[in-house]
């Protein structure tokens, strides 16, 4: 294998990225069994599953180009939350299904064009992971789309769930298009996704889902961030000692 | 004494026996996921890449490779994934398609070249129990991460859809 050189830069993008993959992918998990209905289980875990396999590539990514040493393990399970850059809304408390639909609506309508741009990235590896996730998350958009509608013009009661849980998450969307030092160097040199050309395409998809849906746009312009500099929520401790605890209970252990 | 000069070709050819251990009736070869075999000087590397990006078959069937080459005596083997280009359903082989619908899992419908943002078409895949066009989508999110659930409106039967991706 040829000597991978080290890229400070990409490898903190690669590292938002594949936390933000990582512990959305980990909330989700939080629905097994737990579902309205035993096909949402396995729609649940099956987004779980194409997150994961994206934060695994990108986090092997991150590690190679800082070249420290550091695998998808050590970075996965030996961070404390400082260290985390993913974007707060993937880590919010799923709440009730509508909010865990609302949250997987924006989040989904982001990485859609994120991906898209991304097959055109300069970095050889996120090009070829957004290759494949770009086709995953369609459906993942496609999924959210049709409970938000389903949901939003279903009942009053499924109605009423829908637009709270989109007021609570809509304000957390906005982190994801933060433009910042780092992002501004790797738009620059064709690596990034710039996200001012994201958020057009994030609103127009979101807004007509919405309409379809019979919900309205929240109205709010609070705009909590922080994720990307590793402060988080509160309870982002409790989803990382979930996600931890085996690795580190039992250091080199393998089956 | 004989000496075999030990060829990629050869090398697929012990590999060609190898399924996909989600569906066990297609081969490595049918799914398209063998992407190139390098043989240099006895050191074997054999480059794969995965369905979806979380298949959890992945490191199974990377498992199977370097099983069936030590098998064959060969035990200098590495199996590397690459993601690019991405896999795509169109890689599958007719072989692959027919072998599917026999199983009971209707085969992926072609995809437009290119990249397409929301790829989910309407097609619409016939009962592979009784061959009837009249289905109907149960849940898109099945058994495995490449296939939806079906039902048969004619038969009855529920069936698996390997989905165009």
């Amino acid at each position: 294998m040829s000597q991978v050189l080290t890229d400070l830069d990409t490898a903190a993008y690669a590292l938002r990225l594949g936390d933000d993959a990582l512990v959305h992918g980990q909330q989700l998990c939080a629905w097994a069994y737990s579902s309205p209905e035993i096909e949402q289980d396995v729609a649940m875990l099956n987004l779980a599953l194409d997150l994961l396999g994206q934060a695994r590539a990108l986090l092997t990514r991150a590690g190679e180009l800082e070249g420290r040493g550091r695998d998808e393990d050590d970075l996965a399970f030996l961070r404390d939350e400082p260290s985390w850059t993913n974007a707060l809304i993937v880590e919010l408390d799923g709440g009730d299904f509508a909010r865990t639909t609302a949250r997987q609506l924006l989040v989904s309508a982001y990485t859609v064009p994120l991906w898209t741009e991304l097959c055109g990235s300069a970095d050889p590896v996120l090009a070829g992971v957004a290759g494949k996730a770009v086709k995953e998350v369609a459906y993942h958009l496609d999924h959210a789309r049709s409970w938000t509608v389903r949901l939003g013009d279903g009942t009053p009661e499924s109605a009423r769930r829908m637009q709270a849980g989109l007021e609570d998450v809509w304000p957390y969307a906005f982190e994801l298009f933060a433009v910042d030092p780092l992002v501004e160097r790797l738009v620059a040199r064709g690596v990034a996704a710039d996200p001012t050309r994201l958020e057009p395409v994030w609103r127009s998809t979101v807004e007509a889902v919405l309409a379809e849906a019979r919900l309205a746009v929240p109205e709010t312009t609070w705009r909590p961030a922080g994720g990307r500099s590793g402060r988080h929520t509160e309870g982002f401790g409790h989803l990382l000692a979930e996600l931890q605890h085996v690795h580190r209970s039992h250091p080199g252990a393998s089956w | 004494m004989v000496t075999v000069v030990l060829t990629p070709e050869a090398v697929r050819g012990l590999l060609a026996g190898l399924t996909d251990p989600e569906i066990p009736v297609l081969t490595l070869d049918d799914l398209g996921i063998v992407r190139g075999v390098t043989v240099d000087d006895g050191r074997v590397v054999v480059t794969i890449t995965p369905t979806y990006s979380g298949c959890p078959a992945l490191e199974a069937m990377s498992d199977d490779i370097v099983g069936v080459l030590a098998q064959a005596g060969l035990h200098d083997v590495t199996v590397r994934t690459v993601l690019s280009p991405a896999w795509t359903t169109d890689w599958m082989s007719a072989a692959g398609r027919r072998k599917l619908e026999e199983y009971g899992i209707a085969p992926p419908a072609p995809r437009a070249s290119g990249p397409v943002l929301v790829p989910l078409g309407r097609h619409v895949p016939s009962c592979p129990q009784c061959g009837s066009g009249d289905t109907e989508e149960l849940t898109r999110f099945a058994s495995t991460a490449c296939k939806a659930l079906w039902r048969c409106r004619s038969c009855r039967e529920p069936f698996d859809h390997f989905k165009a991706h």
